[in-house]
C-alpha cells in the first residue's frame, strides 16, 4: 500500500500496540502531526518534551509495555534529553521519535539542526538516524524489538523531515535481522546448581532484588523463593514491591537511606544473592567492604553488570523468568527445610536488629509542620498500599521508599538511577494515563515539582484524576540535609521561600488545590483528596524544614555506618 | 597490560560513533583503534589495543562493547595465536649529506624510502610497533619533520577466521 512515510510511521506503531503517544509539534514534524490526525492515533501534548518523555516513561513502567514520544528537530530533541538519560539508567522501554532536517540541510547548523544521535550515543541502548524512506520501517521494527527485549531501554529514532513527505510502499517486516543483538534468554543451567550448592550452606544468606525483578515480571518467583528457604530479602529502590512489606523476611530498602537491619544485614551476611540488581553505589556504600566476607552470587540479564561494581564470586547470567523458576524448582527438589532451619540463628540477629533500631526514625523537630513519615503512613493507611507511588527528587523520595506499604511490584516509579528531579509529576501523569482504573499518588518537593509544574496544565486539560502530595519545606531538603550535616549548615542557596504559593498556582492552571497545614487537619485532608474530590488535586502539605532522611550511610562510608537519628 | 581485541561490527553508518562513544564514556584506556573493510561487505573490522589492569576490567570492556547493536562479535586475539602489525610513514630531513647514511639505517630496519625531493625523504616502514618505536628513535637523529601511523592492526594464524571462532 501507498503511503507517506509519516503515515507509515503511524501505521507501525500501531502494528506495535502502541495506543497512546507523548509529544510535542513542531517544524519538522507536521507531516507527522497531520498523520496522527489522519489515522486517528490518540496523543497527548504535554506543555514541554521532558514532560513528554517521563510521561512516556511513567506510562512504560506502569503498562509494562514500550512507552513512545515524539519531539521536534533541534530543541525539542535537546529537551528529551534528561527524560531519554533517565529511561537508559532505569532500564525503561521507550522509542522516542524525533524529527530532523530535510536531508541536503543536514551537517549545515541549519536552523532548529541538533545532532540528537550523537547527543544521545550514550544514553540509550541504540539509536537511528533516517535519511531514506526505504528504512523506515525496517527501523521502526528494530527500534521496538531493541528497546523492549533483553534488559530493556530507550531508543531514538532521528528522522529526516524529507522521509516524512516521501511515499512509500508500506511493507511492516515480519522478521528482524540483526547479527550483533540477540537478548539472552536462557543461560548455563551448571550455574544454577552450583548456586543451590552454596545456598544449601548458607548460614547468614541475604537476598537483595532490584528493579530485574520487576521487569521480568518475576516477583511471584521471588517471594516463592524466600518462602521456601526463609532467607531474608532486602530491595533497592527499583526492588520496592517485588515482596511485600509485611512479609516477616521484608527487611526493607538497602544503602543510604537503608533501613538499620538490612544494612546490618549486608555487612554481617556470609552468602549475598543479587537478583536483577546493578549494585548502585548508593546501595553498596564503601563498595570494598560491601557484603565483604560474603560469597555473592549474581542473577542478572545483562553479564556487563557482572563485575562491574562489586566482584563476585558467581554469575547466572540469564532472564530472571528463566532462572528464577529453574532455582525454584531445584530446591524444592533438595530438601527445603533445611534451608530454614540453617538460617535460624541468622533470623534471631535480624529480628534483633529490627527491634534495636527500627523505622520510624524522624525525631520530633521544633520547626513547624507535620512529620512527613506520618504523611507517607497515612497516606498508606488510607490505600493500603493499592495505589501506584510516584515520586520525585529529594527527601520526600526517600521518605516514600522508607514508609509507604507495599503490596504490588510495579507500584513505586521513582528516578532510581539518574536521580532527576522533575521526573515526578510528568512520570505520575504518564503513569495515570496508562493505568486510569488505578490510583496513581505522586509525592513531590517543592522543588522538584517547579522543574516540570507546566505539567499541572496537561493534567487539569485532560481531567486527569492524579493526586499530588507536596511535602513542603520551603527548602531544596536534600541538599539543605547535607548542608546541615557535611557542610558546617551553612544554606547556600538552598532555600525556596519566597512569593509562590503552590496552591495558587495549581488553580491558575486548573487544577483543584488545598493545603494542610495542622496535623489534626491531616487525614481528613487526605481523604478528601483522595477519595471525595474525583479529579485531580494537589495538597500543599508544611513539613518542618529540619527533618532529616534517617538512618543514613554518609557518602564513601561502610554500610554499617549509618547515621541514626538525634537532633543535629 | 596490553590486550589486542578484534570487533567485528555491521558495517552501518554510525558504528564509530557508537564506539568511540562508548569508550570515552566508560573511561577506558585506549592505545590504538583501526577500522578498515572485510572480506564480507556488510561488516567492518575494528581492532582495539586497549590497556587494562586486569582480567576483570579486560571482560567488563569486552561485555559493554558487546552490548553495541552493531557489534557483532568480539575476539581477544591477544589469547589466540596471532600476527599484528603497524604501517608507518615517516618523513625525515635528508640532505646530500646524511642521505647515504639514512639509506643503511633504513635498510638495517627494512623500511622503504618512498619519495625523495632535495630536502626531505619519506620512509615507509611496516612491523610491530615496537619496531617502529625503535626505528622512529633512530630517525630523530636525522630529523623528524612528521610521523603518521595507522595503529595497530592484527590477525589471528590459525585456519579460523576470527568470525567463526
Ligand atoms: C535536575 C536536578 N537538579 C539538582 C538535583 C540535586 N538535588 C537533589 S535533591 C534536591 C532537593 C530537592 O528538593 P525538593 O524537591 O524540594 O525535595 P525535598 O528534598 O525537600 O523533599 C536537589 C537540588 C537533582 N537531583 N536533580
Amino acid at each position: 500500500m501507498k503511503m507517506l512515510g509519516s503515515e507509515a510511521i503511524i501505521e507501525c506503531l500501531k502494528r506495535e500496540g502502541v495506543d497512546l503517544i507523548f509529544g510535542y509539534p513542531g517544524g519538522a514534524v507536521l507531516t507527522l502531526y497531520d498523520a496522527i490526525h489522519k489515522l486517528q492515533l490518540p496523543h497527548i501534548l504535554t506543555r514541554h518534551e521532558q514532560g513528554a518523555v517521563h510521561a512516556a516513561d511513567g506510562y512504560a513502567r506502569a503498562t509494562g509495555k514500550t512507552g513512545v514520544c515524539f519531539a521536534t528537530s533541534g530543541p525539542g530533541g535537546t529537551n528529551l534529553v534528561t527524560g531519554i538519560a533517565n529511561a537508559y539508567m532505569d532500564s525503561v522501554p521507550i522509542v522516542a521519535i524525533t524529527g530532523q532536517v530535510s536531508v541536503d540541510l543536514i551537517g549545515k547548523d541549519s536552523f532548529q539542526e541538533a545532532d540528537i544521535c550523537g547527543i544521545t550515543t550514550p544514553i540509550t541502548k541504540h539509536n537511528y538516524l533516517v535519511k531514506k524512506p526505504e528504512e523506515l520501517t525496517r527501523v521502526l521494527k528494530e527500534a521496538f524489538y531493541i528497546a523492549s527485549t533483553g534488559r530493556p531501554g530507550p531508543v531514538v529514532v532521528d528522522v529526516s523531515k524529507d522521509v516524512f513527505n516521501a511515499v512509500i510502499d508500506f511493507e511492516y517486516p515480519e522478521e528482524i535481522s540483526l547479527r550483533g543483538y540477540s537478548p539472552v534468554f536462557a543461560g548455563e543451567e551448571e550455574s544454577i546448581d552450583q548456586l543451590v550448592e552454596v545456598m544449601k550452606k548458607a548460614k547468614k544468606p541475604l537476598i537483595f532484588v532490584g528493579g530485574g525483578v520487576v521487569l521480568s515480571d518475576t516477583s511471584n518467583e521471588l517471594r516463592k523463593l524466600t518462602e521456601l528457604t526463609g532467607f531474608p530479602v532486602t530491595t533497592s529502590i527499583m526492588g520496592l514491591g517485588t515482596i511485600p512489606s509485611d512479609d516477616p523476611n521484608c527487611l526493607g530498602m538497602l544503602g543510604m537511606h537503608g533501613t538499620y537491619v538490612a544494612n546490618m544485614g549486608a555487612v554481617d551476611c556470609d552468602f549475598l544473592l543479587g537478583i536483577g540488581v546493578r549494585f548502585d553505589d548508593r546501595v553498596t556504600g564503601l563498595v570494598k567492604k560491601f557484603a565483604s566476607n560474603a560469597y555473592i552470587a549474581h542473577m542478572d540479564i545483562d553479564k556487563a553488570e557482572v563485575n562491574k561494581n562489586v566482584l563476585v564470586d558467581l554469575k547466572v547470567v540469564g532472564d530472571l523468568k528463566w532462572s528464577l523458576p529453574l532455582l525454584l524448582d531445584k530446591i524444592e527438589k533438595s530438601n527445603p527445610e533445611k534451608y530454614r532451619e540453617n538460617v535460624k540463628e541468622w533470623m534471631t540477629q535480624i529480628k534483633e536488629w529490627q527491634q534495636e533500631v527500627p523505622l520510624p526514625q524522624t525525631y520530633p523537630t521544633t520547626d513547624e509542620g507535620i512529620l512527613p513519615e506520618k504523611i507517607i503512613t497515612e497516606v498508606s493507611n488510607i490505600t493500603g498500599g493499592d495505589a501506584t507511588l510516584v515520586t520525585d527528587v529529594g527527601q520526600h523520595q526517600m521518605w516514600a521508599a522508607q514508609y509507604s506499604k507495599f503490596i504490588k511490584p510495579r507500584s513505586f516509579f521513582t528516578s532510581g538511577g539518574l536521580g532527576a528531579m522533575g521526573y515526578g509529576l510528568p512520570a505520575a501523569m504518564g503513569a495515570k494515563f496508562g493505568i486510569p482504573q488505578e490510583q496513581v499518588i505522586l509525592f513531590t518537593g517543592d522543588g522538584s515539582i517547579m522543574m516540570n509544574c507546566q505539567e499541572l496544565s496537561t493534567i487539569a486539560d485532560n481531567d486527569l484524576p492524579l493526586k499530588i502530595i507536596v511535602l513542603n519545606n520551603e527548602v531544596l531538603g536534600m541538599v539543605h540535609q547535607w548542608q546541615r550535616m557535611f557542610y558546617g549548615g551553612r544554606y547556600i542557596h538552598s532555600t525556596t521561600k519566597g512569593k509562590t504559593d503552590l496552591v495558587k498556582l495549581a488553580e491558575a492552571m486548573g487544577v483543584t488545590a488545598f493545603r494542610i497545614e495542622k496535623e489534626e487537619e491531616l487525614v481528613a485532608g487526605l481523604r478528601k483528596a483522595l477519595i471525595e474530590i474525583k479529579g485531580p488535586v494537589l495538597v500543599d502539605i508544611v513539613i518542618p524544614q529540619t527533618a532529616n532522611v534517617l538512618p543514613m550511610v554518609p557518602p564513601g562510608s561502610r554500610l554499617d555506618q549509618m547515621i541514626l537519628g538525634g537532633k543535629d | 597490560m596490553n590486550r589486542t581485541l578484534a570487533v567485528l561490527t555491521e558495517n552501518k553508518p554510525g558504528v564509530l560513533t557508537h564506539i568511540a562513544g562508548l569508550i570515552s564514556r566508560r573511561s577506558f584506556n585506549i592505545e590504538s583503534i583501526a577500522a578498515s573493510y572485510t572480506e564480507e561487505p556488510d561488516m567492518t573490522r575494528i581492532t582495539i589495543d586497549v590497556t587494562v589492569e586486569d582480567d576483570v576490567q579486560l571482560e567488563q570492556i569486552i561485555n559493554q562493547l558487546s552490548k553495541l547493536i552493531y557489534v557483532i562479535k568480539i575476539v581477544n586475539l591477544t589469547d589466540e595465536d596471532s600476527i599484528t602489525r603497524e604501517l608507518a610513514l615517516i618523513k625525515v630531513v635528508a640532505d646530500k649529506h646524511n642521505r647515504s647514511e639514512l639509506r643503511n639505517v633504513v635498510e638495517i630496519f627494512r623500511a622503504k624510502i618512498i619519495d625523495v625531493n632535495r630536502e626531505t625523504v619519506v620512509i615507509e616502514l611496516t612491523g610491530h610497533e615496537r619496531k617502529i618505536d625503535a626505528f622512529c628513535e633512530v630517525l630523530r637523529d636525522f630529523g623528524i619533520i612528521e610521523i603518521v601511523r595507522t595503529g595497530k592492526i592484527a590477525l589471528s594464524r590459525g585456519p579460523l577466521a576470527a568470525k567463526d571462532m
